[in-house]
């Protein structure tokens, strides 16, 4: 029976591409040991073959390791017991019908190891013995994708676990009113810290339970902010971060060189950043512009020679709003009120 | 759907990054620039980004907009720290001596219109 090629031209997504990757790792990862069945039911060379149907039977298995003083010297498979079933000839012994080229693998080898030998040699188990050569389990390729499955399900635990942390941040800690706030200090110059800020606040709003969209949101309006402090002010400044979770405040401040006139600052392609920068592609004059694309609300405060302070807000819907509880409740009103006072 | 590995074969472009299994990542769309605000403001997301800068920030950009790739043109050539950071993102950097418009032009025949 010749296998499917393992690769075909379907479309995978990324999410299968990310496990397919993950599968592979994990067949390097794991040892043939770890996922290997311990007990290995090994037979006797002089068992009758009509012994070996009722141990199948028994243990639900389809192969077994034939061992004589302790040493491997074949294995028997459901395939030799149907020959001598056709040949009448159950009263035979193991070692009349058993294969005697038998290949193993090594309990401490990687997975992918045993994956060779099923690929190349086709055959259905393989004994697993320890450096002595001594047997000490079989593994079969139903072995492989159970312990491969086990691992994978272990990982997703492991990511849900920490997501459900961040998530529950909000619920687990008991205030009349919960916020978590970052703060980034952004340095005058650091083009190559550029945009580490807006990545670090993305992963973070994601770890939170915030949809790609408002993570997307805040990545692009935090990045445009981060940049304009790194080009423009004079001694870089400060991205302050406070998340709640029906809202996220955002604040840029710097202590110069101020903008003379937010009104043409605003204005696409307006920009006053010299060519050495241009040349790197930034200042096309679409910052400000790009971060009110992004937010609810900008409010601008500048003082030319005194510095900035651009502050930024965006507002979750209740179905988008971060933790759980806020979701599940949908205390729409009491959200509202928020809002409403700090308006006023 | 056009997969980043058939783009990568037709233009014979140098991978720059870690390789992966490129068949599987099919980006939706396309975008051209040199002004990263731009780029912030006009490309979509699993887009291939058409650039001649080969600095660092192209890198965030990149990972901000969840673009599926970079295609640095005129052989430009990014640092040793901008691929290192490029590999621990996750954004696939290609390079190519072909200019902007040439390679734009090959990605509209090789049908990745924009989305």
């Amino acid at each position: 029976m010749d296998a499917e090629p393992l690769r075909t031209d379907r479309v995978i997504t990324d999410g299968a591409a990310n496990l397919i990757s993950r599968v592979e790792e994990l067949a390097y990862e794991l040892t043939i040991a770890e996922v290997m069945s311990r007990d290995p039911r090994a037979i006797a060379p002089g068992t009758k073959m009509g012994e070996v149907m009722e141990t199948f039977r028994e243990a639900r298995i389809s192969g077994a390791p034939v061992v004589a003083n302790g040493e491997l010297v074949g294995i028997v498979s459901l395939e030799d017991l149907i020959r001598a079933l056709r040949e009448s000839n159950i009263q035979a012994p193991v070692g009349e019908y058993m294969t005697r080229m038998v290949l193993t693998v090594k309990a401490h080898s990687p997975l992918i190891e045993a994956l060779k030998v099923f690929e190349q040699r086709h055959v259905g188990r393989l004994p697993v013995v320890d450096d002595d050569n001594r047997l000490v389990g079989i593994i079969t390729k139903g072995d492989i994708t159970s312990g491969v499955m086990r691992a994978l399900q272990y990982d997703y635990q492991e990511e849900e676990v920490r997501k459900y942390r961040a998530r529950h941040l909000f619920e687990d800690i008991v205030s009349d009113r919960t916020s978590l706030t970052l703060r980034y200090k952004i340095a005058h110059g650091a083009f190559a810290q550029g945009g580490n800020a807006s990545s670090h606040i993305k992963r973070a709003l994601l770890r939170l339970g915030a949809s790609p969209q408002i993570a997307r949101r805040c990545g692009i309006a935090i990045y445009e902010a981060e940049m304009n402090l790194i080009i423009h002010a004079t001694n870089g400044g400060m991205i302050r971060i406070e998340i709640e979770p029906h809202r996220i405040l955002m604040e840029a401040i710097d202590d110069g060189p101020g903008i003379y006139d937010v009104e043409q600052a605003m204005q696409p392609g307006y920009s006053t950043a010299p060519d050495s920068i241009r040349e790197l592609g930034f200042g096309a004059g679409m910052g400000l512009k790009n971060i009110q694309r992004c937010v609810d609300d900008m409010y601008i405060d500048s003082t030319p020679g005194r510095g900035t302070r651009l502050e930024l807000r965006i507002n979750m819907p209740p179905q988008e709003s971060l933790g759980d509880a806020a979701r599940k409740t949908g205390t729409t009103e009491e959200r509202d009120d928020h809002t409403t006072n700090h308006r006023r | 759907m056009i997969t980043l590995q058939t783009i990568v074969d037709e233009l014979g472009l140098v991978v720059l990054t870690e390789a992966r299994d490129f068949g599987a990542v099919t980006p939706a769309s396309g975008y051209a620039s040199d002004l990263l605000s731009c780029v912030m403001a006009g490309a979509q997301k699993r887009s291939v980004w058409v650039t001649l800068q080969a600095h660092a920030n192209i890198v965030a950009v990149a990972a901000l907009l969840d673009l599926s790739a970079i295609i640095i043109t005129e052989g430009a050539m990014p640092d040793a720290a901008s691929i290192a950071r490029a590999n621990q993102e996750g954004i696939n950097l290609l390079s190519t001596p072909e200019p902007t418009y040439t390679v734009v032009g090959r990605l509209w025949e090789l049908g990745l219109h924009t989305g």
